[in-house]
Parts: C-alpha cells; structure tokens; sequence
C-alpha cells in the first residue's frame, strides 16, 4: 500500500512538474506585463503539434526538438506581440484579455480548418522505472526533468543576465526602467516571447504523454491559471510548486 | 424626426437583407448541420464523407427512383455548420426546411445537438435520420418523425459480457470505470445493470472527469479488486491515455473492452500498450455481414465495395462514423423507394415496417414507446491484434460477422 | 437633460425588428431574430457590470446556465409553465450572483475575471455530479409539454414572443440604471473605486447589486432558450465560449452604453451568420472573427457606437 502511495506520487510529481512549466510561461507574461495571455492555451497546442510533426516527418525525437520548439516560440511570440499588443499595453485589462483572446480564436481557427479536430498521439516507447509495483515510463521521468531544466535556465536568464534583469527592472516599474536606458518595448516583447516559448515547449513535452487534437490546450490553460493563483505571480519556482500541489491531487 | 425615420429605414433594411426564399423543384434537397468547427470537428467530417459518398453513388445512376413523380430524382444537399453547439442548431434547422425547403434531414453529429434538431423537425413534420447520436432518451419523448441509425448506448457495451460467458465462463468480476459524460454514463449504466442480470459481479464502478489525464489512482483500485475484465472509458483522449496507463502498470486482467477511443485508427499509435484491447463499434471494415448470413432482406452494396469506393474517394479506410452516414443516406434511399413518393407519411410507414440487412448491418426500427430507436443493429467488437508485425483491428464478435478469433486473455501481451 | 431620447428611438427600431417575422410569417427570419433578441439581452445585461462598473465578468454565461436548469428542472418535473418557471429562473440567478459577489466582487481587474472563469467551471463541474438534474446527461422535455401551449409550433412562437418582451424590458432596465443615481454610483466606481467610496458610494452593496441585476435577465435568457431547445446539458449551458461572445458583443457596439451593447449584438449576429453560410467563409469563419476581433481591440477600442458618439455632439444624447 505505502509503496503504491510511493508510486502515485512520484508520478503525480513528474505531471505536476510538467503542469509548473506551463504555467510559468502564462506567469511570466501575467507578473511583467499586467496581461492574462488567453491565447496560451492555443500556443501549448501549437507546441504539441510541432513536437508532433517533428517527430513523424523530420524523425526527430521529440526531446531534441524541444530546443527547435523553444526558440521558434520566442520569434513566434514576440511577432505575436508586436501584432497585437504592443498597441495597447497600457490600455484597461479587458483590452489586452480580448487582444489574446482573438489570436487564440485565429490560431485554434485555422487549426481546426488545418489538421480537423482529429486526435494524434506520439508513439514513443522509452523504457520505463518500476517503483514499488507503480511503473514510472521514462517518457515521464524525462518531461520532469526537462521542465526543472526549463525552468531553472528561466531563472538564471531573469538574475543573472542583463536581458532578464531589464524585463524584471520593466515588471517592477516601467517608467523608472525607460529612465534607466531600458527598452522597454524590446523587453516586454521578449518578455512576451518567453512567455509562449514556455507554454509551446510544455506542449511539445506533454504531447510525448498524452494524446492531443488542436483544442486541448483549453484544459491545460485553465490549469495553467489555477496554478498561477496558488503559486502567486513573478516567481518562476512559485508557479513549479503550484504546478506540483495540481499534479499531486 | 427625419432622422428618426432614416434609424427606422435602416433597421428595415437590415432585416429585409436576411435572404430571399427559393424553391426548388425535380430534386430531392437533404438537409442537416455539421460540425465544421469545434469538438465534434473530425466524427462530423468522417459522417459526412459517408453521406457524400453515398449521394454521389445515387447520383452517378441518376437519383433516387420516385414512383409517383415517374423519375428518377438527384439528390441535392444543403448543409451548414452547427459550431459544435447547440445554439443554432433549431436556427439552421428550421432555415434548412422553411427556406432551403428540404424534403429530409439527416441529424448533427451528436446526442444534444440531435435531441435539439428533432423538436425542429417534429414541429414541422419532416423525417429525420438520426446517426451519430446513440442516445436512447431522445427516442421515448414523443417523437413520431425521427429515426435512429446507430445501435443505441442501452445495447453498447452489454455484449461484452456475452463474450465472457461464451469463451471464459468463470470470469464474473467486472470493473467498469467510464467518464463521467452523458453518453459513456448511459452505457455504463444499462451495461452494469445488464452484467448484474447475468450473474456478474460488478467490484468496481467509479467515473471520472471528463479531461482526466491521470489514472493512477483508478489503476490502483483495480489492482486492489483484481477483477476478470474492464469495461467503460469515454472519449478517444481519455480512453488512450487510460489504455497506455493499464499497459504501464502491467495491470492484469483477462479482459478490456473500452468504449470509441479503440474503434478509432489513431489507437494503434500507442503501439504495444493497444495490443489486444477490444471495444465495441458501429462498424468496421472487416465485419463480414453478407448475403448469405442476413437475417433480413439485403439492401445495397457489400462491404467491400464500400470500403473500395471510400478509399477511392478519400484515399483511406472508412471508420464506422462514416458508415453510419453512409448507412443513414442507405436507408432513407429505401424508404422513399418503398413509399414511392416523397410525402412524409409514406416515408414514415415504409420505414416502420423496414427489416433490411446492409454493409452496416441490420436495420429495424422500435416502433412502440421507445419510436424510431434502432432495434435491428447490434454492435461488432473489434480487438486489436498483431499480423505481420503492423497492427491491425480484427472483428472478433458477433460470431456471423467475425474476421479473427478473439485473443484471450488480456494479459497475454505482457 | 435629454432624457429618454435614446429609448425614444431605440425601442420602436426593437419593436419593428421584432414584428418582421409575424408579419412576414417568415419562421427562418424568426430564428434569425430570436438568436439576434438573445443576444441583445445578454449583451445589455453583462454591460450593467462590464460596462457601467468596470468589472470584466469572463464567466458571465454561467447565470444564464443557472436560470436554464432551475426554469427546466420546474417545468419538467412540476409542470410550472414557462412564465413563472422563467422568472424562477432570473430570480435564481441573481440570487446566486449577489452570494457570489461577496466573495468575487472583492477580487479587482484581471483576477475578478480569472475568478469568474472558475466560478463557472466549478459550477458546470458541480452540476455534472448532481444526480437529480440529470448530472452529465442533462435533462430531455418530453415532446407533450409543448401542448400545454398549443403544440410545438405555437409553443416556439411564444417563447419568441416571451424573448421579445424580455429583450424590452432588458433595454429599458439597463437604460434606467444607467440614468439613476445607483448607476452614477456604478460609474464613479468603475473611474475609480478607492475615490467612490470616500465619497460616500457604499461600494461594496453597489457592486453585488449591479452584479445580481446583470445576472438576472441572463437567468430569464437561458429558460426561454432551453425551454425552446426541449433539452439542456451542462456542457451547452456553461459553455464559457458564449460568454466571450457576450465581451466581445458589448465591444463591437460600444462599452457602457446602451445603444452600443444592443448595436454590438445585431452586428455580432448577422456578421457570424453570414459567415457561417457564405461558402467562401464557412470553413474559416472562428479565425476571421478573430481577426475582426482584433483590429476592434486595436484600432476601435471605444466600439461602434462609441466612435459615432465621439464624432457627432449631436448624436450623443441619443446614443446613451
């Protein structure tokens, strides 16, 4: 019994681990820039999608293409923010929350037009770890280890380098930052782009464990928001515990 | 006040614009809603496929023959997108009979989108073929016009226990886990009551939420009641994602028979963790229905022609929702045969005495409380199995319609 | 003051829009202009605490779920016809939203929002695993109660005719918070909130009561639409992409105003049904709302009736 607790719970962990890096990218945009990204559950299922297709045309396994994932998300976001935010990032809320909300209708939109609603899952078989009688696929093993790596580069980029101090500098006052020689604009863009990174590589993960179709980044948003709520906003390491309390009930 | 009139012109305008009315004659116009956009997307598209195929079929020999009309009369579709959603479904349907002036409906895709279209078409007296929609409850609230093409939940999952007692009769212990939705709820319901009936035993009946992604916890009250078989799952993600968790825990059972997420060809994608899983379908391409083994009259093509023209057509092998629409275009095609015209109520009396065997089975119609449900039908189960090292899904049940003999037990994989 | 020259025009517009179909005794055109009623009275509600108190209520659709099943569950199993069952239904609501906006309502900008997303998802999760209204299947009419009206047909008339009445007394209502002192109460909240309050607006009651009055015509909305649709299921009754139709609606026409959130409605309706049957868009029809979406957002913030309003003084007064 306990060693099936054990088990149940270092899976639950190793999902949870995985919910956490989605929802730092949705974090991230919320804690700099005062925007709930609607459009962050369209852009894990995205990353899905290119995980996917990466995997059965380009026979590039998905954890290499992960990397190809996070850098095509940055270029994606920022274009995306120039397109449709950087307008009106200091209009009321509602602005910014119908502003993503649209790109999420294009982008689920032409993917519904583009790959149907059908169903596609990654068949990846990897081995596995049994731990007292629960047996832990090393896909999961490897998700949860990835989204730590993610999300430990995420807080080394925002301390120690000088891009992430600026945007952290932006977060805390955007007007004092511009004093400073800050660009701002330059910064919430990146800040923006990191954001979908994020979110897009969570979906490239979560794609190697569970099945997909173009509309189930909708569930993964919603838990993305529940764990920005209990993990509080800014701390990357606040949204990983989050996401760990979510995988563990 | 000038300007008052110039709002009220306007307004008019704006209201006059909503389309001209257009009738049209020397044809027969279908008319139903699909779902272009939203979760019900790629069933809706493969229904589609079917019903398409079929009218271009009746079409290339020059329409359907109407006796009192003395011709023979093309079919003609009219069709729009229902969203997924019920809000303008009784909208389109109604715009599909009072404007398109549609001789016949098909049903959305669905349950609820099917129980809203009926009141449409019962309220202006117009036959519908329901597939897609295997609700028993729409078929004992009053409807006199609406005629259901797949076997319904009641009957979905119960046949499995009729294998358990044909190959293994000692196995009596049951889990059922299922999603906690409307449809998998239903079948799991009548299939537990069923299984009680049987002198099963039933150890465990737990649903979950719809999204669940894990099972952990499921898995472990299976392994702690240790029964012979489980049945139930919901949706394609959900019943996946269960699946490969079974064959992660090496769960032990002799047994599983889940609901849509096996019948669909993505499955195999799971590889290993999908070997001998069974489950129950509409239909399937290997289902040997035939001439010689129907237990009624033979209507239309054979399977193999369908399956034949399908992968013509669209380049891949038909799943059973685009049987069913298929099916659904089959059997109206009978009934106005056999009516000889195109008046509601002849139609309705030909397909209250219809007993046909096609491609997709049989057809019967309920013609007592429950009007219009299907009680000709019954499922085929399919099972996944291993041929020359691709995956492939055999029909293993009914006995009449089978392509391979059942594997058995379950466990024999790992 | 120019008062009531908006409803002045504004409601015959309404009337004649609304007489169209029995005069043309078009049944297409009907279900044109039922959706096209629905949606006016959504929009005008949700304005009342969008608009008026700047609350972005995201989950707001789930009121109108609320009001659908306590209207079904009175009519299906105690035969209460529709009139009363409706009110039931309103009441029901407002009733929920004013114990919700305890708690919710304390919630400011985006987490308010977030809130009401979740408020809805634990409702239409709670309503899933509640037995006696059907839990995930929902509950079905059987096809006699329509003959209490006089069949199915009389009976979809009369809930177009119930709609319409509702839709009027939507527009004057909202039209009359807003000309009231309650509603420039509303207003100095939504300017700003810490300021009202020192100014002796008892905030906090101001707000739950503007949250109740723009849940309680949604509450009355879903019990007509069910009551039409013969069925109701959790999923179609909190279906949450319904509630952002109602934001966007109210963005269309015109934030706070009227005029602009029953504009916004009559546009958002006919756009999405032309666009659901042109052929050349049916397939694309989600990505190019969202595209129209998006350029409203960017270079129309103050929606359709907004921008006649900033451009004419004379049209104003009228435009409320």
């Amino acid at each position: 019994m306990l060693s099936a607790w054990l088990g149940a719970t270092l899976s639950g962990i190793l999902l949870g681990l995985l919910y956490g890096l989605a929802a730092i990218g949705l974090n991230l945009i919320w804690g700099v820039m005062n925007v709930i990204n609607l459009s962050h559950g369209a852009f894990i299922a995205v990353g899905m999608f290119a995980s996917y297709f990466m995997a059965n045309y380009l026979h590039l396994s998905p954890f290499l293409g992960v990397f190809l994932v996070l850098a095509t998300g940055v270029v994606l976001g920022m274009i995306t923010y120039f397109i449709s935010l950087h307008r009106i990032i200091s209009a009321p809320e509602l602005s910014t929350l119908l502003a993503t909300y649209s790109v999420s209708l294009i982008i689920i939109g032409l993917g519904t037009f583009i790959f149907t609603t059908n169903p596609r899952a990654i068949d990846i078989t990897m081995g596995s770890v049994s731990v007292g009688g629960t047996v832990l696929p090393m896909t999961r093993i490897l998700t949860g280890a990835f989204s730590v790596i993610f999300t430990l580069w995420l807080y080394y980029f925002l301390y120690k380098t000088w891009s992430g101090k600026a945007i952290r500098a932006v977060s805390m006052n955007r007007d004092a930052a511009e004093l400073m020689g800050v660009n701002t604009t330059m910064s919430l863009a990146l800040a923006f782009g990191i954001g979908v990174a994020l979110a897009m590589t969570a979906g490239a993960l979560t794609a190697t464990i569970f099945p997909f179709t173009i509309l189930s980044g909708g569930g993964y948003e919603l838990k993305s928001f529940v764990i920005c709520v209990l993990g509080g906003l800014g701390s990357p390491l606040g949204a990983l515990l989050g996401g760990l309390i979510l995988g563990l009930i | 006040m000038k300007r008052l009139i110039g709002v009220l012109v306007g307004v008019l305008f704006l209201a006059v614009s909503m389309g001209p009315a257009w009738a049209g004659m020397n044809k027969l116009v279908i008319g139903f809603t699909m779902s272009q956009t939203g979760k019900f997307n790629s069933e809706s598209k493969e229904q589609f496929q079917g019903l398409k195929l079929w009218a271009d079929q009746v079409n290339a020999k020059g329409g359907i023959y109407v006796k009192m009309v003395g011709k023979k009369l093309p079919v003609v579709f009219k069709y729009y997108d229902d969203e997924s959603s019920k809000d303008r479904v009784q909208q389109l349907y109604t715009r599909l009979i009072s404007q398109d002036k549609a001789d016949f409906l098909i049903s959305p895709y669905s349950s609820g989108l099917t129980a809203s279209a009926a009141i449409i078409a019962e309220q202006y007296g117009k036959v519908m073929m329901a597939t897609g929609a295997a609700s028993d409850s729409i078929f004992n609230k009053g409807y006199t016009h609406v005629f259901q093409i797949y076997t319904p939940a009641s009957r979905y999952l119960t046949d499995a226990m009729d294998i358990l007692t044909k190959v293994d009769p000692k196995a009596k212990k049951i889990a059922i886990v299922y999603e906690n939705s409307k449809f998998a709820k239903a079948v799991c319901t009548s299939a537990k009551k069923y299984a009680e009936e049987k002198g099963f035993k039933v150890v465990l009946f737990e649903a979950y939420d719809s999204g669940t992604t894990d099972f952990t916890s499921f898995i472990n009250k299976i392994k702690a009641t240790n029964p012979d078989a489980i049945i139930g799952g919901g949706h394609f993600a959900d019943g996946e994602t269960f699946t490969k968790q079974l064959f992660e825990q090496k769960v032990k059972v002799k047994l599983v028979s889940l609901l849509v997420a096996p019948a669909v060809p993505e499955f195999s994608e799971l590889g290993k963790a999908a070997l001998y899983v069974t489950g129950p379908s509409q239909w399937e391409p290997l289902a040997k229905f035939s001439k010689t083994s129907a237990k009624s009259a033979w209507f239309g093509l054979s399977s193999k022609e369908f399956v034949k023209a399908y992968k013509k057509a669209y380049g891949y092998v038909p799943g059973y929702h685009a049987a069913g629409g298929y099916a659904a275009g089959l059997v109206l095609q009978k009934a106005i045969e056999d009516a000889g015209c195109i008046m509601t109520n002849m139609v309705k009396k030909a397909l209250e005495k219809m007993d046909i065997t096609t491609f997709y089975g049989r057809i019967k119609f309920d013609t007592g409380n429950y009007y219009g449900r299907q009680v000709g039908h019954s499922m085929v189960y399919l099972q996944w199995q291993k041929k020359d090292g691709k995956m492939v899904k055999e029909v293993v049940w009914p006995l009449e319609a089978k392509s391979a003999n059942l594997v058995y037990p379950f466990y024999k994989k790992y | 003051m120019g008062k009531g020259k908006t409803l002045f025009w504004l409601i015959p517009a309404l009337l004649i829009i609304i007489l169209i179909p029995p005069v043309t005794g078009s049944v297409t055109t009907r279900e044109g202009v039922f959706l096209i009623l629905m949606y006016v009275t959504l929009a005008v509600s949700l304005n009342i605490i969008l608009g008026y108190t700047g609350y972005v209520s995201f989950g707001h659709i789930v009121f109108y779920g609320i009001g659908g099943y306590v209207a079904f569950y009175l009519m299906k199993f105690h035969g209460i016809h529709l009139i009363p069952a409706m009110i039931m239904g309103g009441i029901g609501a407002a009733i929920a939203a004013f114990a919700l906006g305890e708690a919710v309502l304390r919630l400011r900008g985006a987490f308010f929002a977030i809130a009401t997303i979740g408020v809805n998802e634990a409702v239409k999760a709670l309503v899933n695993n509640l037995n006696f209204i059907g839990g995930a299947e929902g509950l079905f009419f059987n096809f006699r109660i329509y003959n209490t009206y006089g069949g199915a047909t009389k009976a979809i008339w009369f809930s177009y005719y119930t709609m319409a009445a509702l839709t009027i007394t939507t527009v004057i209502a909202a039209y009359l918070i807003k000309k009231s002192k309650f509603g420039l109460g509303l207003m100095a909240i939504r300017e700003d909130e810490d300021a009202a309050i020192i100014l002796g607006v008892n905030a906090k009651r101001y707000k739950s009561l503007a949250y109740a009055a723009s849940a309680l015509f949604p509450g009355m909305v879903g019990a007509v639409f069910f009551f039409k649709a013969g069925n109701i299921e959790p999923h179609d009754a909190f279906h949450l992409i319904k509630s952002i139709e109602m934001i966007f609606m109210v963005m269309l026409g015109g934030y706070g105003s009227v005029t602009g959130a029953v504009t916004g409605a009559l546009v958002y309706e006919r756009l999405k049904g032309f666009l659901l049957v042109n052929p050349l868009f049916k397939n694309l029809h989600m990505a190019i709302s969202g595209v129209i979406l998006l350029l409203i957002v960017l270079f129309m913030p103050q929606g359709i009736v907004g921008f006649i309003r900033e451009k004419s003084k004379k049209l104003r007064e009228m435009l409320e």
